[in-house]
């Protein structure tokens, strides 16, 4: 039997990752601020059968400062609700996966199931969900319902930090625990219309969540009927510990960000042994490593506009992730090597939109395929199919007996 | 020129008044259902897409309600995908303030607006019902004279977050450097009884700078919530009695705030059933009054009135001979209250039903819920028009019974007819819902200052 193919994903943001990157993009600068933008991106990325494309979101506008607005009006600032550009372009879409990110911190996870649920109603089974933690101070300060104090990012191993660390991932866990418990709130089969007994559904397939912890309880049902795959994909992205032991109780996907093949093998291998610490029982993580991507035809071609957006930026570019700088054809090669080191994929984080978008959907993606490691096309399906994950049972059905 | 009517379509809800039992209903959950309703809306030229809210299944002595359409999609995720596959239609969701943020909710609503090129509005409503609230990280706690309160001073803000750009933020100078010609983007400070927030807000200025603010509460509170600052009215008057009086109570309110009588439009839920002859459609309505009154949820309503477990009775015998226990709480959760005296309306039932003769699900159907609009289509489009030209409405929205098809003869029968009497759009003329409506571009804090 062939290894199967990696994952491929696209991770979606403003005019791309590079602070200097709408300097350089071909599109209009407003451009986030409409459907027609993200629909083009998202059709580019289906038309190399990717896997999915993410959208990135946060309660506050970007900053460089890790808790506070940086009042800078040199790079982009503002963006739209993830979820709802989401569904904006679920309807221009056939095949790919759609995955917004949602903080799970000041939201209610009541909303965030229906949402997400819906997402997955009105794209056919194609929704993927990224909860986010919340830590910044400055966030909080737009619902005004707790305080949280100023993250000095400089001192991780403080013990206040530590505990608020601890504290969001612990609350974050129960939204998910509740927005998946509330997908599960229906069974299938609930909806019955039976005319004899006048009865539209059978309530005793609905199910109560009656979810009580130490920041919210959820009663449930939910108000929308199971989603087509069951449970939609969720996706985490971590860089540490906490996050990786909450990738390994709660999601499906994880994206990580090695700086190396040896450094993706080592996280892999956190990422089981979390997975095992947990007891997990659900189909391992696909864990997909993050790269930011600067593609040109030529190395030197690429290291120019490396160069240049970093010095229309005034500062040598940094990132959570590994930045690749080169042709596709060695990118190719790149991606073929860490994933030997055990990944399933990669989500690549375009430095410039369209621009780096496109030379990943038209110069990439071949150049994987020639080299046996991607689809030529679709198979057909749901997300969950896409990425080899079964539906899920429904918790709280009986299992059929035989 | 005669008053031009609008015209927006309810997406059947979870209620007695949508059929689920005939042939012809279809999913009230695939995406595709809400697609061809709503193409099926822009086709007629209507002003807007209409969609109610439910945040928990209703429950009736104690247990999930099954009778009627249960479960629906999240309102703003589906409004958003409709964005996609219509080019004009208004896009209206009900959105509760009770169990929402300003900051989170304005931010979504202010995201369908960029994303559906100025079509967003917004139906505000509250509650102050613990039952929902165990959904929810707020609970049940907000007093129910705060209700209006938090409503209002919800709206207010949320209108400081969507002019918290200004207009034309982007100068887009790639050469010089200058994303933004802002000094501080979305900066904003909200320090009020009901919410104490600052920060920057992430969407700029959209098409229509407010969303469409729409509002369904009928009592006092309600009245002069929408008189001070809502566009749209959703009422639910029948006759042309009460909706002029309505319509003139409201109206009336308006100059105390500084407005227009043009300025707020009265657009009650209406249902209608239509027939080749008046004969027929009269038929029609009565085998439909049928259909969304079976035996069971003939009971069941006489339940909501009584409050009391009535789950023995016949439904083709008489009336229950006690009367209602008003003392006891409600027995049915997630749903207004509907009657105002139960005793004395249970008192008119059983006098009705005894002098007609009724069983109890003849006499439900024949007290509850009777359509609004039923003939030819040449005469309701004459009643319709009749309604809105004596001011007892400016417009309706139509309650369709039947998903996804319950608009489609409408659309094809009647609404050439109004066009024909010149009180209906022949085509959009504008782009935005507030275009539509024929409102005034939104009153920004500097248009006020500009007066």
């Amino acid at each position: 039997m062939p290894e199967p193919t990696l994952h491929l994903a696209v991770a979606l943001d403003g005019l791309g990752w590079h602070p200097a990157a709408w300097r350089l993009s071909r599109a209009p600068v407003e451009a986030p601020f409409t459907s027609r933008w993200w629909a083009s991106l998202a059709g580019e990325a289906e038309r190399a059968a990717l896997d999915l494309v993410t959208l990135e979101d946060s309660l506050d506008l970007q900053s460089v400062l890790p808790d506070r607005p940086d009042g800078r009006v040199d790079q982009v600032r503002g963006r739209l609700d993830a979820l709802l550009v989401a569904a904006r372009i679920a309807p221009l879409t056939r095949h790919i996966g759609l995955v917004p990110t949602t903080s799970v911190t000041h939201t209610e996870p009541f909303h965030v199931s229906t949402a997400v649920a819906t997402l997955d109603h009105v794209s056919g089974g194609r929704a993927g969900w990224r909860p986010r933690v919340s830590a910044r101070s400055a966030e909080a300060a737009h619902f005004g319902r707790r305080e949280l104090p100023p993250l000095d990012p400089a001192r991780p191993d403080d013990p206040a930090t530590v505990r608020l660390v601890g504290d969001l991932f612990a609350e974050a866990a129960d939204a998910v625990e509740v927005v998946r418990g509330l997908w599960d709130s229906w069974q299938d089969d609930a909806e019955i219309r039976d005319v004899a007994t006048g009865r539209f559904v059978d309530r005793e397939r609905l199910h109560y969540t009656d979810f009580t912890g130490r920041w919210f309880s959820v009663k449930g049902p939910s108000i929308v009927p199971r989603p087509p795959q069951g449970q939609p994909v969720v996706a985490a992205l971590a860089h540490a510990p906490v996050p990786y032991a909450f990738a390994a109780r709660h999601a499906d996907v994880v994206f990580v960000t090695p700086t190396d093949a040896g450094h993706a093998a080592a996280i892999v291998a956190e990422i089981r042994a979390a997975e095992e610490t947990v007891g997990r029982i659900d189909p391992p993580l696909r864990v997909l490593a993050d790269l930011v991507v600067l593609l040109d035809d030529t190395p030197g071609a690429a290291r120019r506009r490396r160069d240049h957006l970093d010095e229309l930026a005034g500062a040598a570019f940094t990132s959570d992730a590994a930045a690749f700088t080169g042709t596709p054809g060695q990118l190719a090669d790149l991606l073929a090597e860490w994933r030997r080191a055990g990944l399933d994929g990669f989500r690549l984080r375009p430095a410039v939109l369209p621009d780096d978008l496109t030379a990943i959907t038209r110069a990439l993606a071949p150049a994987l395929r020639d080299r046996g490691l991607f689809r030529a096309g679709y198979p057909g399906g749901t997300l969950r199919d896409l990425l080899g994950l079964p539906r899920p049972a429904n918790r709280y059905a009986a299992p059929a007996t035989a | 020129m005669p008053k031009q009517i609008i015209l927006a379509a309810h997406f059947p809800g979870v209620n007695n008044t949508t059929v689920w039992s005939d042939p012809a209903s279809g999913s009230h959950i695939d995406f595709a259902s809400f697609v061809h309703l709503a193409r099926t809306a822009e086709r007629g030229l209507f002003d807007f897409f209409f969609l109610a809210e439910g945040l928990r299944l209703r429950e009736q002595r104690g247990r999930i309600h099954d009778l009627d359409v249960v479960g629906r999609p999240d309102t703003l995720t589906v409004l958003a995908a409709l964005a996609a596959v219509t080019t004009h239609l208004g896009l209206a969701g009900t959105l509760n303030t009770t169990f929402r943020e300003p900051y989170e909710l304005a931010r979504q609503l202010a995201t369908l607006d960029h994303l559906s090129g100025g079509r967003a509005a917004w139906n505000v409503v509250t509650t102050s019902d613990a039952f929902t609230g165990e959904n929810f990280r707020r609970g049940g706690y907000l007093d129910r004279s705060l209700r209006y309160e938090r409503a209002a001073e919800f709206v207010r803000t949320a209108r400081e977050l969507w002019e918290s750009w200004p207009a034309d933020p982007f100068v887009g100078d790639r050469d010089g450097g200058r994303y933004l010609d802002v000094a501080d983007p979305g900066g904003f400070a909200h320090h009020g009884e009901q919410f104490d927030i600052a920060g920057h807000f992430t969407v700029p200025r959209t098409p229509q700078v407010h969303p469409v603010i729409l509002q369904a509460g009928d009592s006092p509170d309600g009245r002069e919530f929408a008189a001070a600052g809502a566009d749209a009215i959703f009422s639910r008057h029948g006759t042309l009695a009460d909706g002029q009086e309505f319509y003139r109570d409201v109206k009336a309110r308006l100059a105390r705030h500084g407005r227009h009588p043009d300025d707020l439009k009265i657009i009650p839920g209406v249902t209608f059933v239509l027939g080749d002859t008046d004969a027929e459609a009269q038929e029609r309505a009565h085998h439909i009054r049928r259909q969304q009154v079976s035996p069971q949820t003939a009971i069941l309503l006489l339940e909501q009135l009584w409050n009391r477990d009535l789950s023995g009775l016949d439904p083709d015998g008489p009336l229950p001979a006690v009367d209602p226990d008003v003392s006891a709480d409600a027995i049915s959760r997630g749903r207004a209250g509907m009657y105002a005296d139960p005793v004395a309306t249970a008192r008119q039932w059983r006098a009705l039903a005894e002098e007609k003769g009724l069983g109890v699900r003849d006499l439900v159907i024949e007290v509850t819920g009777r359509q609004s609009f039923v003939g030819t289509p040449g005469r309701v489009a004459e009643q319709m028009n009749h309604f809105v030209q004596s001011d007892a409405a400016d417009g309706f929205i139509l309650v369709p019974h039947l998903t996804p098809g319950g608009l489609d003869e409408f659309v094809d029968r009647v609404v050439p007819l109004l066009q024909e009497r010149g009180v209906f759009r022949t085509r959009y003329t504008g782009t935005t819902l507030r275009e539509h409506l024929g409102l005034r571009p939104a009153r920004t804090r500097e248009a006020a200052v500009a007066g």
